[in-house]
């Protein structure tokens, strides 16, 4: 079973370009499903999914459940803010109490980094990170590099430049692995203290001046701004932040180029990015939400789709 | 491990004998009398009298039993963790005859009543258990213990353990208070407000795994504001479980300036680095975290060199199922008496360290730090023995764990250097 090279999937650290590429092709596909009056087949029929989410997700939930409803598996959602001891259950407990029910696949978000990796430990179904805490959420970074791919065509020696708070973002992370095994250049922009320690060590450049990152880029990934982090010893005001580092319509106009404006949402409109920047037509945010659920249809079924006979 | 009493006389003979006290290794035979030291040879000579057993030790390492003054028994308390009892059979297994327990347990030993306790409990141990009093009550670095009246009780030392000082005028005032007690004050060396929620070592592999990062200066900002104070208190301070090549500077200053300052290194922050926690295996997740390469490679040099003292295991036993949470909300620490040795020889001889100079700092190195006879091997001791087969290459596994825990990194490492017997209040443990 198992189209790709791991198991499971956790993290793009963990995988190579050519799964990469088997993934942004049959995503590709998919989407052409997505855009049918009748969207569903029955590639997943008689698997059953449960959404194991730990933290609060809106739309990353929603779309792994179309993808699954589209793929025409059994799903089945738990979700709680408490990812400590449940009603006193221990996490290795409340997982395999619920693979204890015959499943195939647990789609699992938690805040804290590597859950994925005791989860693995404790249950044999495929497991897919749907985010763990500042370490990886690999899914989104496959459906920016899909995002990617639809407007500029190819990635390699693409400028992609991250902006904000990448120490607590782990969708930074993805798109890091992501874009650099697809051979763009990465440029990191943001306050000092939320750029986390030896991070060019993994091949990215930091540059703290936003408009010289605008400049140099070809697309840019905004990442929220977490309104907690005002007032810490991280960002003394939104104002500050806004001035320093928003993606602001005037820094979009000074640019004598185009370039593409991608958010992994919830987007703060006004804080890191101007509503009419998101609004735009260089920005492709809805985009990727689609593309969202056709890289999770190809996840899943590149994970627990059967091999065709005689293959 | 089989236990049996020691005979009226033992000769253990054709012995490759190290004397770390005189820092001399010969081949020898050692008699034993009642359980005390009678006589050592330097050479094979017949001294053995018509009634006396035996015991060949086939030409292995026959040295003092080791000493640790850094380990966690977790009674009272925890006794679900580990207890005096079984932290002793752990303890001979790794042939440490001698340890000394931290004080945080549920209560923490904050008065002369608990170290009576524990003293009193300790008697019918297999090994000599020393208790380390609590600084604070309560460990809540707010007011002193009766730390003289701890000291008559059998106090050897004190520490806030886990939870380090961090005001600086308390901190003050039990070097000060302590001076005439002429015991070592130890200092968990973490400045909180730089660890924050910090989950292992800020660096590439913290940014990698996404793991909130603990600086290495959180440790050399308290071992500098450490060492200040002791300059101005001239008091007595040992420095526990040292972690990065920052804290090395320091302390090697205050020995140059002859300050009365010693410090301790694991066997955990010798063997592994902060790459191993690629897995997010809860049990490297340790307080001071494991760091890098670079810092252990010079925590070894440190060692070589004797700007570090002595090696301390911080045996740290906690239940399976803290350990099986995620990272974040597993506890600190890892059991280490078991695979002590086994781990130190390994990397210290890869990086030719002397043996002689190894076992030192498992024996009269740390006993010289907390006070204790150091001379084990002169006439009339109670016999406190370790034999080793240092060639020896096993596997730690779950076999090798006698203590009630088993959160252990080392399960699986393959170790050199084995215990194959230690001898302590008496006894004799084949291993």
């Amino acid at each position: 079973m198992g189209f790709l090279k791991n198991k499971n999937l956790i993290g793009l650290a963990e995988l190579d370009k050519e799964d990469i590429n088997l993934i942004l092709q049959h995503a590709k596909s998919f989407k052409e499903v997505l855009n049918r009056p009748i969207k569903k087949v029955p590639t997943l029929q008689g698997k059953t999914i449960v959404n194991l989410f730990f933290e609060n997700s809106t739309r990353t939930r929603i779309s792994f459940e179309l993808a699954q409803k589209r793929l025409s598996a059994d799903t089945v959602n738990f979700s709680t803010s408490n990812s400590s001891l449940i009603k006193g259950e221990s996490f290795k407990d409340t997982v395999r109490n619920i693979e204890a029910m015959k499943i195939d696949c647990v789609v699992m978000r938690h805040p804290i980094p590597g859950s994925h990796f005791q989860l693995k430990n404790y249950i044999n179904s495929v497991i897919i990170n749907a985010g763990d805490g500042a370490h990886e959420h690999p899914t989104q970074g496959l459906l920016d590099l899909m995002s990617l791919l639809e407007v500029k065509k190819k990635i390699k020696g693409l400028r992609v430049a991250i902006i904000g708070d990448i120490s607590h973002s782990r969708v930074a992370r993805s798109n890091i692995y992501g874009l650099l095994k697809m051979g763009s250049k990465v440029t990191i922009c943001g306050p000092p203290n939320l750029i986390p320690m030896d991070i060019q060590k993994l091949g990215v450049d930091i540059n703290y001046d936003i408009n010289e990152t605008l400049s140099w880029a070809d697309a840019i990934i905004v990442l929220r701004i977490q309104r907690e982090r005002q007032g810490v010893c991280y960002i003394p005001s939104i104002r500050e932040y806004r001035d320093l580092y928003g993606i602001t319509v005037d820094r979009i106009q000074r640019l004598k180029k185009q370039i593409v404006i991608m958010h992994p949402g919830p987007i703060n409109r006004g804080v890191e990015i101007d509503s009419d920047v998101v609004d735009s037509e260089n920005a492709i945010v809805l985009d990727q939400v689609l593309n969202g659920v056709a890289i999770r249809m190809s996840v899943l079924y590149l994970l627990l789709g059967d091999s065709p006979k005689g293959s | 491990m089989k236990k049996t009493p020691l005979p009226k006389l033992l000769l253990i003979k054709n012995a490759d004998i190290i004397d770390p006290v005189k820092s001399e290794r010969y081949m020898g035979s050692i008699l034993l009398k009642n359980g005390k030291i009678e006589k050592i040879e330097k050479i094979e000579k017949n001294i053995a009298l018509s009634d006396t057993n035996i015991l060949d030790a086939n030409g292995k390492i026959v040295t003092h039993g080791f000493c640790d003054l850094h380990v966690h028994f977790r009674e009272p308390g925890r006794e679900d963790k580990e207890t005096l009892l079984s932290g002793a059979k752990a303890a001979i297994f790794g042939g440490f005859t001698e340890v000394c327990t931290m004080p945080n347990t549920n209560p923490p030993i904050d008065n002369p009543e608990s170290i009576r306790l524990i003293v009193d409990k300790a008697k019918s141990s297999q090994i000599k258990i020393h208790p380390i009093g609590a600084i604070s009550i309560g460990q809540k670095g707010e007011k002193l213990t009766e730390l003289s009246t701890m000291v008559n009780e059998g106090a050897v030392a004190f520490s806030d353990d886990g939870i380090p000082v961090m005001n600086s005028g308390l901190m003050r005032r039990v070097l000060e208070y302590s001076l005439p007690l002429s015991v070592p004050i130890i200092n968990h060396a973490e400045d909180l407000d730089l660890k924050v929620n910090g989950q292992m070592h800020e660096g590439f592999w913290s940014t990698c795994l996404g793991l909130t990062g603990i600086p290495d200066i959180s440790e050399s900002i308290m071992v500098n504001r450490d060492i200040e104070l002791l300059d101005f208190t001239n008091g007595r301070l040992h420095i526990p479980h040292v972690s990065s090549a920052k804290s090395i500077e320091y302390i090697k200053k205050a020995k140059e300036n002859e300050l009365n300052v010693t410090s301790e290194v694991t066997p955990h922050h010798l063997y592994f680095t902060d790459e191993d926690l690629q897995t997010y295996n809860t049990n490297f997740k340790v307080a001071p975290p494991i760091r890098t390469e670079d810092n252990r490679k010079k925590l070894i040099q440190a060692l070589k060199i004797g700007i570090i003292d002595c090696i301390a295991t911080d045996h740290a036993p906690h239940t399976i199922q803290e350990k099986e949470e995620p990272f974040d909300l597993a506890p600190c620490g890892m059991i280490g008496l078991e695979s002590a040795f086994g781990a130190i020889w390994k990397v210290l001889s890869e990086a030719k360290m002397d043996l002689i100079d190894i076992i030192s700092c498992l024996t009269v190195k740390p006993r010289q730090v907390m006070g204790f006879d150091k001379d084990l091997f002169r006439r009339g001791s109670n016999a406190q023995i370790v034999i080793i087969d240092p060639n020896e290459e096993w596997e730690f596994n779950l076999s090798s764990i006698y203590s009630k825990s088993r959160n252990s990194p080392f399960i699986g490492q393959k170790l050199k250097g084995k215990i194959k017997t230690t001898i302590s209040k008496g006894f004799f443990f084949e291993i």
